[in-house]
């Protein structure tokens, strides 16, 4: 039997369930932004499983999978800085404890 | 036969840390499971043709993200080593809305046909991509890389010590 | 049962690139760094185990073998025990891409990926993580300190390298290899746009240095600063583990220095009196030293075995040129020649320089070495397509 598109799919959408569920439960911000990065992986594996299934002769899926990383990364750098810097004010980075607009 | 083993290895390898990256204790091994994680996603890129996209996944995912996480763990509460409580209360109900997400997209992918290409795969080469972002895709370029330009000066700002 | 077959030979190949590397590479390369070291700092290396010291490091290694395997107690013993196998495997894989020369009809490179420079470079990061993990469940302030300024320092370097890299692609055309040194029969890369390419090989040849953290940029595993750094708490086989991957990690950049720069397994086509010329050139070097003053402060056996050794193959190249051959010697003499003056030139780096601090190492990076290699790039480019 051979690999065909679903297969792809179904890895994919449990990736992301995975990542969804990693978003909503953890208390630490830290670990709110891997499931996020898994998230974004498993989009791209998507859009690189269409273009190889559907659309062979292009790349645009490649292309967008490419821009998709590099968006990933300028993310995870802003969404780290954000968490040092709270760090540094509140003293937490549980997301659960942050619940003050201001002291 | 040998791609279908070649799919199931590299769906366990992907599946289990990320299980792993999810649930558990210690951050600090969640984090270093993200790399196994993204290895298999690199093994879904190669399989799929897409050889460059995997190499950029490897260098930047495995190699320069999980490393930034690491570091802020390690400067930040995470790096105590305490065993604390990781999960919020709302565990049951994450749950049941991932896994009604997951039921509701795996019937809609079962219930469409999609319009699988048949016949040959034209052959790959990095120069189709670089082409295609300087003809076809010049303005994504242009402005990713504006995008990353303001979000190093923005990470710079954001995380510098107030002197 | 096509499949089962790949998986066999990828096994197979996974296991000699292990052997050879890891063995007789890195364990000779240890022997030669000790020995190299002791005649730039006026000594002999070591020479009472074995012929000229060649088992030192068998020695060396059955020691290690023995020692005691300890695990600090509330370390992470998964993270611990799994952290030097991460740099160790990320280091060898490297190899996988370097082509060693031609042979038996087809170049000798175990594979040729259409990615090769790419994949050399991603593995080059995947070292960075298992430096943290063993910083980290080290438990040990020492040791995370070390680890992070390890990481730190290798993932600033890891874009000059990068940018070096690119420079490469961008005249050869090609991410391969292979396709690289096929591109260099016209003339090595290090000569091509001739200021800008030497450019990019000493910015190449720093990153590299301080990828593999070597002296000058060994700061995060100096004895005197950091107690050996984020290796502190490894003993036995797995401080074997971290050092063979550094020296390996370190013949692989030489390898692909070699790979980029300097023409693979390419012969150089020299004419002939040229070659006559470098043979005189270095009898002659070799009795200035012997017949003045200075053998008294040089160490006169290896000096006297290299030049013999430059003119027997200059005289070999000018033999061959006169009868006709058209490459005279070997690919693979080529390539290891190339690969083993690289190693010499970072193992002469090694006692020229003082240690650089780590922020004068940051700066390095960030303020001279990136933008060097974006205006190599540009300029570069400007040259090779505008002002033709």
């Amino acid at each position: 039997m051979a690999v065909g598109l679903t297969h792809y799919l179904v890895i994919s959408t449990i990736l992301f369930c995975l990542g969804l569920f990693g978003v909503l439960t953890r208390r630490n911000a830290v670990a709110i932004l891997m499931g996020i990065e898994l998230m974004l992986n498993a989009g791209n594996i998507n859009l690189v499983a269409f273009n190889r299934y559907v659309a062979p002769g292009a790349v645009s899926g490649q292309v967008f999978a490419l821009v998709v990383i590099t968006l990933a990364a300028c993310e995870a750098a802003v969404g780290l800085a954000l968490v040092m810097a709270a760090y540094r004010g509140l003293e937490t980075i549980h997301v659960d404890e942050i619940n003050l607009m201001k002291w | 036969m040998g791609e279908l083993a070649a799919f199931t290895i590299l769906s366990a390898l992907m599946l289990v840390p990320a299980v792993i990256v999810v649930t558990s204790r210690n951050i600090v091994r969640s984090a270093l499971s993200l790399v196994p994680t993204f290895l298999g996603v690199t093994g879904f890129y190669i399989m799929l043709h897409a050889e460059y996209v995997a190499g950029i996944q490897v260098l930047i995912y495995a190699g320069a993200i999980t490393v930034l996480i690491l570091f802020v763990i390690m400067l930040t509460e995470g790096g105590s080593g305490t065993m604390v409580r990781q999960v919020t209360g709302q565990v049951p109900l994450g749950a049941m809305a991932a896994i009604w997400l997951a039921f509701l997209i795996l019937v809609t992918l079962s219930r469409t046909t999609w319009p699988v290409a048949r016949g040959e795969l034209p052959s790959y080469s990095v120069q189709a991509i670089g082409t295609a972002f300087l003809t076809n895709y010049v303005l994504i370029f242009e402005v990713t890389s504006l995008v990353l330009l303001i979000s190093l000066v923005g990470a710079i700002v954001i995380a510098r010590r107030e002197e | 049962m096509a499949w089962l077959l790949e998986i066999l030979k990828a096994a197979a190949l996974a296991v000699l690139i292990f052997t050879f590397l890891a063995v007789v590479g890195a364990m000779y390369g240890v022997y030669l760094e000790r020995k190299i070291s002791g005649w730039i700092q006026a000594r002999i290396g070591p020479k009472h185990v074995g012929p000229y010291g060649l088992l030192q490091t068998v020695a060396d290694t059955v020691k290690l073998l023995q020692k005691e395997h300890i695990t600090p107690r509330r370390a992470d013993a998964l993270i611990f025990n799994t952290a030097p196998l991460i740099v160790a495997v990320a280091a060898l894989l490297d190899w996988v891409v370097i082509p060693f020369g031609t042979g038996f009809g087809r170049v000798l490179v175990v594979r040729d990926i259409n990615i090769g420079v790419l994949y050399f470079a991603a593995m080059a990061s995947i070292t960075v993580i298992g430096i943290l993990a063993a910083g980290w469940a080290s438990n040990n302030k020492y040791a995370l300190l070390g680890g992070l300024r390890s990481a730190s320092q290798m993932i600033s370097y890891e874009i000059p390298l990068a940018l070096g890299i690119l420079w490469v692609a961008m005249i050869a055309g090609t991410l391969s290899t292979v396709g690289i040194v096929e591109a260099q029969r016209g003339g090595w890369f290090l000569f091509k746009v001739p200021p800008l390419g030497l450019l990019a090989a000493v910015l190449f040849l720093a990153a590299a240095t301080a990828e593999v953290n070597r002296v000058p940029f060994d700061l995060p595993e100096a004895e005197s600063e950091l107690v050996a750094g984020y290796f502190a708490e490894y003993t036995g086989m797995r401080f074997a583990l971290f050092q063979l991957g550094e020296y390996g990690e370190m013949f692989g950049m030489a390898a692909l220095a070699s790979v980029l720069f300097l023409g693979g397994w390419l012969e150089p086509n020299l004419p002939v009196w040229v070659w006559a010329a470098l043979g005189v050139a270095a009898l002659a070097t070799a009795a200035y030293v012997r017949f003045s003053a200075l053998r008294t402060v040089y160490l006169l056996r290896p000096i006297t075995a290299l030049a013999v050794l430059g003119a027997v193959l200059c005289g070999v190249m000018i033999l061959g040129a006169v009868l006709g051959r058209s490459p005279v010697l070997p690919s693979l003499i080529w390539f290891f020649a190339k690969m083993f003056a690289l190693v010499f030139f970072l193992m002469w780096m090694r006692w020229t320089y003082p240690r650089l601090r780590l922020d004068q190492l940051l700066n390095l990076s960030w303020k001279v070495l990136l933008p060097a290699g974006l205006l190599n790039l540009l300029l570069t480019g400007f040259l090779l397509t505008v002002a033709r």
